[in-house]
């Protein structure tokens, strides 16, 4: 069972085709100097990249997104780091319930999750607010930071603790100066991998963004249900090229296939 | 010997080392008992809530109203029974395409398997709205795939704003968790088995089938119930592709929250939803996957 | 007088005495080393006298001060790691000075004590590497120069060679122990390998299901095991009859010698024979049940198996066993 026929292989190009084809076409249609949809065959054009930077909505919506996910990013691995310390290295009752719950947005859909958040916006007054808005982005990208980190924790030789504590160092500057450092790439990989999911996020911020704080996504999506045109294709070939450059970036700090298969490939 | 002498601290009582991982998990704890427990507990009380079409919810009355809607009403049993048979065919055809494409990377050498992996994997991270509308261009009108089929001698074929878009799209958007537990079922596979299997005169075609798939069959049903659960609470690209017409669980709770306004009937099919994906999601963990594990003796 | 006391030490999970009653003093400047199959304590010992592990009963004392429930960051003791421990993100410089930081030492004395430590163990010229650059044996320099740096009162050796390879650890050995004279720290040192503690010990403590079973100097030790176990764990012994009761005596294979049939204690045939470089390994059954006799490679003749022969050693060479029984 080692090498694969042309049947394997000419299956595998259809798989491979259709991974990528819209994307490919996305970002083909977006060079049209045509009205309509269209792949560009005998000219490229800039202009509807123009286009969207000409459109004030797309502007804000994409400011709206990058802080939305710069904060959220960071506020999830700012908990999830502490939290994932205390279900490594401690035995308490709670640890595997805790640890359940921190990883429950994976499973509980972000619908479900979209318009309860949406009710208690409601009841508590909330909604419209872009603060609340970056703790519900929070939640749903703490599972990604959080098991990143756990794995670096995990695979983790305690030894280097127990010296630089045999050295006289306080467990603060153990953490600091020995740990963090050791997992780094797990950390910012986590950041990193959560920053592309807040971005990436329709289902939820469809139900708790307001006229001001619609992100990029949902913006597009509104746009979508109306007309398409390739302003849409515009729009989409630059969110495919901030997420190519997300993932170079995400495989130099911690290894791509690590992070999608949860491995080394 | 200079330098300061160290200080004579004493190990911190019990106590207070038994509470360090609570304090550690505080602002996570916090975070999620507000963000998640609290709002799921309101909107399972909002489900149970009365309303009116004229006065709007009545947070004081109780009613099982709504739910006896959405589990006799036959709009919202078709609603059910559409998203079930769409995210069923879903994962069937990402089974059969899914796990023969990760036994072909299984089986390619080195620069080629990781390249093609990532290939085959990236797009989880563009987001879905993207893929999505790269799927309505493609399937539209004037799209390539009626052009392809022109070629092939088809006419113009509707494709867009019905169900076979909503299932192409679904299966792109799927088809990554259905490759990545089939690697990794693949990856644990003792290569010497195999080659025990072919040196005691098996067919390549009898060892795939009684050596290598009973061994993968926990990633591929894994991989299934995963597909089915995240196909089953989809929501852009039923929107997307759908159109107005087709109509999805997910779908019809936007309506009902975001048109109707009737948070209550929309709250009870969120939860029904909720409690179905848990079931799906949290099932495998038990049955499945426990049944398999005695009789590989793992 | 005794630098480190170790006076009934005792670690129990639930009812299971991992550790028992562990008596032990240690005299300044010596090297003692704790031997023992694995699972007989001996690295839970280590791992209480440096902190990381709990005492359950009993006290630890260093140089008058009691440190039994000392918190691990305050006892000031060199460790050296089986598997080393270096820092990876920090130079071989930046782990041997870290210890001189914790203690706030200014940086030109720190300066002068790293490089004096590296010295020492000879990586001078790779101060700026990083540990994932260095072969095994210079890693474990490196943890030997963190360890050392900071003149700790005792140093602790967790099975410090058995990472590397045969060759290399042999050489290792006898710089630990040139290394250990020259800067003359108390050492209690953890191994599984009987060559290894009788080699640099000054005195070796063999463990068995958490209780010592013998306390002597290598040689003593080796020419005088008090059990059965002992005997065959601490180099190799024949077991014979020393005619009172059903006793057994130890003798050592390489006080045997071949004698003409008739001319020693007892006759034999020669079984098997096993060249071993530096020796002649001979399996000889006799009256006394099989008998392995070890002889020199020295040029005198080799005896083909199959042949009859007569086995002789001194009155002497025969060592009673006693019970196994608690040290002092």
């Amino acid at each position: 069972m080692n090498r694969n026929g042309p049947l394997a292989l000419g299956f595998h190009t259809l798989v491979v085709a259709f991974m990528l084809a819209p994307l490919v076409v996305v970002c083909l249609v977006a060079f049209t100097p045509e009205n309509t949809l269209s792949v560009p065959t005998t000219s490229f054009s800039l202009r509807w990249f123009r286009a969207v930077f000409a459109h004030p909505d797309f502007l804000q919506s994409f400011q709206n997104s990058l802080w939305l996910a710069l904060g959220s990013a960071s506020i999830a691995t700012l908990t999830a780091v502490p939290a994932a310390l205390a279900i490594t290295r401690y035995q308490f009752r709670g640890r595997e319930a805790l640890n359940g719950l921190f990883l429950s947005p994976l499973i509980i859909p972000h619908l479900v999750l979209g318009v309860a958040l949406l009710r208690m916006f409601a009841v508590i007054g909330a909604s419209g607010s872009f603060g609340w808005l970056v703790l519900g982005h929070v939640v749903v990208v703490t599972p990604y930071v959080l098991r990143l980190v756990l794995a670096a924790m995990v695979g983790f030789d305690r030894s280097a603790e127990q010296a630089a504590l045999s050295l006289g160092a306080s467990p603060a500057t153990v953490f600091r100066r020995i740990t963090l450092p050791m997992i780094l790439p797990g950390v910012t990989g986590g950041w990193l991998l959560a920053f592309i999911n807040s971005f990436d996020e329709v289902t939820l911020s469809i139900f708790i963004t307001s006229p001001a704080t619609v992100t990029l996504p949902v913006r597009m999506y509104m746009y979508a249900t109306e007309s398409i045109d390739p302003l849409m294709a515009a729009v989409s070939a630059q969110m495919v090229a901030l997420t190519a450059a997300a993932m170079v970036l995400l495989d130099r700090i911690y290894g791509l296939d690590k992070v999608l298969v949860g491995e080394r490939t | 010997m200079s330098g300061a002498a160290l200080p004579a601290t004493s190990r911190s009582p019990a106590a207070a080392r038994a509470a360090r991982p609570w304090w550690l998990s505080a602002p996570a704890l916090v975070l999620f008992s507000g963000m998640v427990i609290v709002p799921l507990l309101m909107t399972a009380v909002l489900s149970f809530n009365v309303f009116d079409h004229t006065t709007g919810v009545k947070a004081g009355e109780f009613t099982l109203a709504h739910y006896s809607k959405v589990f006799t009403d036959p709009y919202y049993l078709g609603i059910f029974w559409h998203t079930f048979w769409v995210s069923g065919l879903t994962t069937l055809i990402c089974v059969l395409v899914g796990a023969p494409e990760a036994f072909v990377l299984s089986r390619m050498g080195p620069p080629w398997r990781a390249i093609f992996l990532l290939v085959v994997l990236a797009p989880l991270l563009v987001s879905v709205v993207v893929r999505a509308f790269g799927w309505s261009m493609l399937l539209g009108r004037e799209g390539l795939v009626n052009k392809l089929l022109a070629l092939l001698g088809i006419g113009a074929t509707k494709l867009l704003y019905t169900d076979a878009a909503i299932v192409i799209a679904l299966v792109h958007v799927m088809l990554p968790f259905m490759v990545i537990p089939v690697w990794t079922a693949l990856q644990k596979l003792d290569p010497a088995v195999t080659q025990a299997a072919l040196s005691l005169q098996a067919s390549q075609a009898t060892t795939l089938r009684r050596i290598i798939l009973p061994q993968i069959l926990p990633g591929v049903l894994s991989g299934s119930l995963l597909v089915f659960g995240l196909s089953a609470s989809a929501f852009a690209i039923p929107g997307l592709l759908g159109g107005r017409r087709l109509k999805m669980v997910a779908t019809v709770v936007y309506d009902e929250y975001l048109h109707e306004l009737n948070w209550p009937l929309g709250a009870a099919i969120a939860i029904t939803l909720l409690a179905a994906n848990l079931l799906v999601m949290l099932s495998y963990n038990r049955l499945v996957e426990g049944a398999y594990r005695k009789r590989m003796g793992a | 007088m005794s630098f480190l006391t170790l006076t009934d030490l005792t670690k129990a999970y639930g009812d299971v005495a991992v550790v028992d009653g562990f008596n032990l003093s240690v005299e300044q400047g010596e090297f003692v080393s704790l031997l023992g199959p694995s699972g007989c304590g001996k690295t839970t010992t280590l791992q209480m006298i440096a902190g990381f592990v709990d005492v359950t009963r009993g006290s630890i004392q260093l140089g008058g001060r009691d440190i039994t429930h000392a918190a691990p960051n305050t006892r000031g003791l060199g460790i050296v790691f089986q598997s080393y421990a270096l820092f990876p993100h920090m130079t071989v410089w930046a782990n041997v000075s870290f210890g001189l930081e914790m203690r706030q030492v200014p940086r030109t004395e720190r300066q002068e004590r790293v490089d004096a430590a590296l010295g020492l163990v000879g990586l001078t010229a790779l101060a700026q590497r990083y540990p994932r650059e260095l072969s095994g044996g210079q890693r474990q320099r490196v943890a030997l120069a963190r360890a050392l740096v900071i003149e700790p009162p005792v140093l602790l050796l967790d099975e410090p060679l058995s990472n590397l390879d045969a060759k290399l650890r042999e050489d290792m050995q006898f710089e630990l122990r040139q290394i250990q004279r020259k800067v003359g720290t108390t050492t209690v040192m953890v191994t599984h390998d009987q060559t290894e503690a009788l080699s640099i010990s000054d005195r070796v403590v063999v463990m068995q299901a958490g209780h010592i079973t013998q306390v002597d100097a290598p040689f003593v030790l080796y020419e005088n095991p008090r059990t059965r176990f002992i005997s065959g764990f601490v180099g190799k012994a024949n077991l014979v009859p020393t005619g009172q009761g059903g006793a057994l005596a130890s003798l050592r294979p390489e006080k045997l010698r071949f004698v003409p049939a008739g001319a020693g204690q007892v006759d034999g045939e020669v079984r098997e024979r096993f060249f071993l470089g530096s020796q002649w390994l001979y399996r000889v059954s006799t009256a006394l049940g099989e008998l392995v006799v070890v002889c020199p490679n020295d040029g005198t003749p080799r005896l083909d198996e199959g042949t009859r022969c007569g086995v002789a050693w001194p009155a002497e060479a025969v060592r009673p066993l006693a019970d196994g029984a608690h040290a002092a």
